[in-house]
């Protein structure tokens, strides 16, 4: 699947943004017309006791969607996080719904009833307001990720503006297919960290284009990171994810692919500090993927 | 790299103390060690992440867990799970000492996310294909260095003992991103269990198995390491006839306490899952 899918001008022209839906408009637009129901929604309350004990406030849906319906006339469920509270950090209650519906999907593939499931991945990880709990939401939310890609594809999106970072950016690599558009970045480390830890030699965070050309959608597919890229279009999007399902569980997942990487990694001169361009002429692309 | 210029971590101290003198190392990376031993009736594989000043990635010299520590993990994880596929399952016992990640740009480019992921992808892979897998936290457990070894067991126990810090990000950068100083976030970590750096404060999430005490973490006497080794067993035996996911995390009467919102969540979901 690997191919960038690109608009002719006119449907440039007609395009509807993703980036620009926040995280319930996202689901809604993904899901077939009228099929999307939100569960566990704003009205069930269910929000973050720790935030107030700081002076944060909270907010009734922890910034995480659940929503289910169809995709591709298929039952599916979407797990939406919403770059625009807190950034979209992974918090007790977000990362508990998420790790929830994981394992209910789990249990209904067991029961021969497989629902599609799409990570819609906006964060910058961890919330530190609630480290260890978020810290573990999150080892919890790749146990049950592993567990349930046995079952069902598991299909990770990242539209940006956020980006996917911290213990989140090992999340979308668990998952069975991962799409990024040219706008969304990936990466473990957020670039103003990795500067102040190891020095603006290493890592310029105000160096915008160096930032893309490290972590931009663009480089992680060219460098087999990522899937798919794909236009900010909802049906473009839509259409991308409804393919990704079409190529069932992979024979082996990338975070399967050891002695491949292990190859890779040991031919590659790091001696002196690596540039983007020199990344990418290096054979990480695997054909079949 | 002789033995001398090895810095002696609690990672180092406690792999070469719990797997013993007659323990086969298997080869590896300076920065993994990994050694096959048993344990009364049980065979076990033990690894730890070390600090390498000769690493060939220089943002991960000192403890943090870069692509090559990552992949070999994954390696480690994964041949003893094809080794035992046909036969009784080893346990994988993880010793935690791990700083952090590593911080850099050639870890950006070459994807240390996807090392940590498959890291993480091995030791569930283990879990749920039956090998019992245990995690000793003996030193620091910070962030995506946690994530990638030690955070994915069965069963976790740890030192109580002021240089067991388990962690979302270390001290100073958490101060730098939340823009608080050092003393404020300390401040707040009193009353806010979560934030805390104290592993006791972290023994109240629930997610522990067990906090080990008595114990001179630093220079174990020969009686403090067969104490850890019977730990060890126990929580072997304990994996062995429990669940291969992570629900005895949230079975303990710390996680009722502390966790009540992510119990909530977890039974109102699966009232409404099929429900419309």
């Amino acid at each position: 699947m690997s191919r960038a899918t690109l608009l002719d001008s006119r449907q440039f022209l007609a395009r509807k943004s993703f980036i620009e839906l926040n995280a319930r408009e996202r689901a809604q637009a993904l899901m077939d017309q009228g099929t999307f129901r939100e569960l566990l929604g704003p009205f069930d309350r269910l929000e973050s006791p720790w935030l107030p004990m700081q002076g944060v406030v909270p907010q009734a849906d922890d910034g995480l969607i659940v929503a289910r319906g169809r995709i591709g006339g298929k039952d599916s469920v979407i797990l939406a996080i919403e770059g625009r509270f807190q950034g979209g950090s992974a918090g007790e209650v977000s990362g508990a719904k998420m790790t929830a519906a994981l394992d209910l999907a789990h249990e209904d593939g067991e029961k021969g009833r497989p629902i599609q499931v799409v990570l819609l991945l906006e964060t910058g990880g961890v919330r530190l307001q609630e480290a260890n709990l978020g810290l573990e939401a999150i080892a919890e939310i790749n146990s049950s990720l592993v567990a349930l890609r046995q079952h069902v594809p598991v299909i990770g999106v990242i539209a940006g503006m956020v980006g996917c970072f911290g213990g989140m950016s090992i999340t979308a690599s668990l998952c069975s297919y991962l799409i990024m558009t040219r706008e969304a970045r990936l990466g473990l480390n957020g670039p103003e960290v990795i500067e102040e830890i190891a020095g603006i030699e290493e890592f310029d965070a105000r160096d915008r284009q160096f930032i893309w050309g490290v972590t931009g959608g663009e480089q992680r597919h060219a460098t087999g990171f990522a899937d798919d890229l794909v236009e900010d279009d909802v049906e473009a999007v839509k259409k991308c994810i409804i393919e990704a399902f079409g190529l069932g569980i992979p024979s082996k997942h990338r975070s399967e692919q050891v002695d491949d990487y292990l190859k890779r990694l040991a031919a590659i001169d790091v001696s002196d500090q690596l540039e983007c361009s020199a990344v990418r002429k290096l054979e990480w692309k695997k054909e079949s993927l | 790299m002789n033995a001398e210029q090895t810095p002696r971590t609690r990672g180092r101290i406690w792999f070469e103390a719990l797997a013993g003198k007659y323990a086969k190392l298997v080869p590896s990376v300076p920065s993994v060690l990994v050694a096959d031993t048993t344990l009364q009736n049980e065979r076990v594989r033990f690894l730890a992440v070390v600090p390498d000043p000769d690493n060939r990635f220089p943002c991960a010299r000192q403890g943090q867990v870069g692509l090559q520590e990552g992949w070999n993990l994954a390696k480690q994880v994964r041949e003893a799970i094809q080794a035992d596929e046909k036969g009784e399952k080893r346990a994988i016992v993880a010793i935690v000492d791990v700083p952090s990640q590593a911080y850099g740009r050639r870890e950006e480019l070459l994807g240390i996310f996807l090392a940590a992921a498959a890291a993480t992808d091995a030791y569930v892979s283990a879990r749920l294909a039956g090998h019992p897998v245990i995690s000793l936290l003996a030193g620091h457990a910070i962030s995506g260095g946690y994530l990638t070894h030690g955070a994915q067991s069965n069963r976790l126990l740890a030192f109580n003992d002021p240089g067991v810090m388990i962690h979302a990000m270390a001290k100073k950068a958490a101060a730098l991103v939340t823009r608080r100083s050092v003393e404020e976030l300390d401040k707040l970590a009193e009353k806010v269990i979560p934030m805390s750096y104290r592993v006791e404060d972290y023994a109240k999430l629930g997610t522990l198995y067990k906090l080990i005490d008595g114990v001179n973490v630093d220079s174990p006497e020969a009686k403090h390491v067969e104490q850890v080794r019977a730990d060890l067993l126990a929580a072997i035996a304990d994996a062995r006839s429990g669940q291969r996911d992570l629900s005895s995390r949230l079975q303990s009467e710390g996680a009722r306490k502390s966790r009540s919102a992510t119990l909530e969540v977890r039974r109102r979901l699966a009232e409404q899952w099929n429900v419309g």
